[in-house]
């Protein structure tokens, strides 16, 4: 507890400081590329009627929404005098994020990523490897990212005295959920500014993957006073929510507690956490970040599931209809495109997160695409 | 009987004028009955108090050993009420040593507080060490076990001030559990240097019975810490022992008593001899 206290009052501090505020935008300005486009996809529209518009995480540097909270963070751990960076990753879209602003800052660094994940995500494993990270396979449990999560707990905690814990998701600890979130919000605070300025107007609904749930509740956080505003997330259904391979914890989880925060997990009759199943290994976590949970128990944000078949669909559309090969986590987004759409009608317009770049995933999705034609 | 029974247990070995020796093991590790065999056997090998681990899928405060042990249990098949089952079953033939278990909080959410705490009273459970449970969030399970009467057992670390060693000492029963090292269990080695000056404040923020653990894993530093510490807890080494006697292919049973029976002597001869 008391290196969450101090990490917590570090982060009040450094919020309520303007010259911390400015630090960042300069940051994401210059390096990061921000703001992202707002695009609106016509032949996305077209197929599916209704206005939609892409939030183009993956043009950030290191394809994915993950660099908004890093650079957050890494500032974070330099006003904290902390000299070694440890983050934990599945798709390695985090931990590539993490190695960069490491390699900027010439903080050493170690990404825990599940030796599953480092099996199937090679290309992030290199990068990694090459920004100067090192990359500490995790074979324990289902070895994937609740394992990875575990892993840099342990490390942090014999650790504390120099060691940054840069958790990645909107999950782990009080203050992460809160300061992930803070962090990613600028994805929602620009779209919101860009669809204003585009239409006139707010949309009527938004769309996001979630796995721990940071780019949804990045971009759903802005709007959560505009009550005409849908929000709709979209957990992994793996093989299906009834094959019992999914990693959906609101849709097929009950309330429980893992790395220190309470939310909705996967979890059998004893409480023991169950692994979590999904051709995206970024939505391969078994909870889900505890704002998503509250955001659901009052109704505010509903949540959807798209399983690896759908997000396969829609990772291809997406490529041939718009020229953008998305992440396999943001293809579980756009594969709900079409009950989101029949709700807001062919004149509703739709923001959608488009939260990172396929590249990562070609190798794994090749033969699946292949094999089905 | 229950926080009596640990404080019956701290008075009687004060008298003695020594430290109590605490082994650790994983309920249902390698499996039900072996796990049940080892346990009726810690009181003759010289247990004062018993920490019966809760097997939890996602161990995040110990080390690989008591990892292993964890997934063994609970590949064999162990569960929540397997655990009360085998402190049941215990209770039946030892009415005075006492039972803590020691584990993660998903489990007991999941059972219910207040049903666990009745069931866990009823199968003759006398406190309970919660990981990842900080004082801050922990009065519905405080309020509980007080309701049975069941002690919760908090932990300090080098890292908890004085500050907040009197917010862990307020609701704290039985003993406080000091953490000896920063970091999980059965990694690094203890400092008994270091663990004299931390004694001493958590001693100077609570009058409870002080146990010492986290790397203590050879019988000259378990004496060391009984020199300092009012209990010495092992656990690592001794799951440790499982797991080699199961790549040997032998019965982890004989072995295991003698660590304990080796480290409960350093701990009865260390303040004896001087």
């Amino acid at each position: 507890m008391p290196l969450v206290l101090a990490l917590e009052q570090a982060y009040a501090a450094a919020k309520a400081d303007d010259t911390f505020g400015a630090e960042l935008a300069g940051y994401l300005t210059s390096y990061v590329g921000r703001p992202s486009p707002l695009y609106f996809a016509s032949r996305l529209s077209a197929h599916h009627g209704a206005r939609i518009w892409l939030k183009r995480e993956e043009l950030n540097h290191t394809g994915s929404h993950k660099i908004n909270n890093c650079m957050g963070q890494i500032l974070l751990a330099r006003r904290m005098g902390k000299t070694r960076i440890i983050a934990e990753t599945g798709a390695g879209q985090h931990g590539v994020a993490t190695a960069t602003a490491c390699a900027l800052f010439g903080l050493p660094c170690v990404v825990y990523m599940g030796a599953v994940d480092v099996e199937r995500q090679a290309p992030n494993v290199l990068r990694m490897r090459l920004l100067g990270a090192e990359v500490r396979p995790v074979e324990s449990g289902s070895a994937t990212l609740k394992d990875a999560m575990n892993e840099a707990l342990r490390d942090w905690v014999a650790n504390v005295s120099d060691t940054y814990y840069l958790i990645g998701s909107a999950a782990g600890p009080h203050p992460y959920p809160a300061m992930v979130r803070d962090f990613q919000t600028i994805i929602g605070r620009e779209a919101r500014a860009q669809i204003l300025e585009a239409g006139a107007r707010l949309p009527d609904a938004l769309v996001a993957c979630v796995g721990g749930g940071s780019n949804a509740i990045g971009l759903f956080h802005p709007f959560l006073a505009d009550d005409g505003v849908r929000l709709f997330g979209v957990e992994a259904a793996g093989e299906g929510m009834d094959s019992g391979h999914h990693a959906a914890a609101l849709a097929g989880g009950r309330p429980g507690v893992l790395h220190g925060a309470h939310s909705y997990l996967l979890q059998d009759d004893d409480g023991q956490i169950l692994e979590a199943h999904s051709i995206s290994a970024g939505l391969d976590y078994p909870g889900i970040g505890p704002e998503h949970a509250w955001l659901r128990d009052v109704g505010r944000a509903r949540y959807l599931t798209a399983t690896d078949e759908e997000a396969l669909d829609a990772f291809a559309l997406c490529a041939r209809l718009e020229g953008i090969v998305p992440a396999l986590e943001s293809a579980h987004a756009l594969a709900k495109l079409p009950e989101v759409a029949a709700e807001v009608g062919k004149d509703g317009v739709v923001v959608l997160c488009l939260s990172g770049r396929g590249d990562k995933d070609l190798a794994a999705v090749a033969p699946r695409l292949e094999g089905r034609r | 009987m229950t926080v009596a029974r640990i404080e019956a247990r701290f008075t009687a070995l004060a008298r003695e004028g020594r430290a109590a020796f605490t082994p650790y093991v994983v309920a249902g590790d390698p499996d039900a009955e072996t796990s049940w065999r080892i346990l009726e056997g810690l009181p003759a090998a010289g247990a004062d108090l018993i920490e019966l681990g809760l097997p939890f899928s996602d161990p995040m405060a110990d080390g690989p050993a008591i990892q292993r042990g964890a997934a063994r249990a609970l590949a064999a098949g162990m569960t929540t009420e397997g655990v009360l089952a085998l402190a049941r079953r215990f209770r039946r033939g030892d009415s005075t040593t006492p039972i803590v278990l020691m584990g993660y909080y998903n489990p007991i959410l999941n059972f219910g507080p207040t049903a666990f705490a009745a069931a866990a009273a009823e199968a003759g459970v006398d406190g309970l060490i919660m990981v990842d449970v900080p004082p801050e969030e922990s009065a519905p399970l405080a309020d509980a076990l007080d309701a049975h009467d069941l002690a919760l057992i908090r932990l300090a670390t080098p890292t908890t001030d004085a500050a907040r060693l009197v917010i862990i000492a307020r609701r704290t029963r039985g003993f406080v559990y000091f953490v000896s090292v920063t970091g999980v269990t059965g990694v690094k080695e203890a400092d008994a240097g270091a663990i004299e000056a931390q004694v001493k404040r958590a001693r100077a923020a609570c009058a409870l019975p002080v146990a010492v653990g986290f790397g203590i894993k050879t019988p000259d530093r378990a004496a060391e810490v009984a020199k300092i510490a009012d209990a010495v807890v092992v656990g690592s080494v001794l799951v440790e022992e499982i797991s080699t006697a199961i790549a040997l292919k032998r019965d982890p049973v004989p072995k295991i008593l003698d660590t304990v029976a080796a480290m409960a002597h350093a701990v009865r001869s260390a303040r004896a001899g001087g």
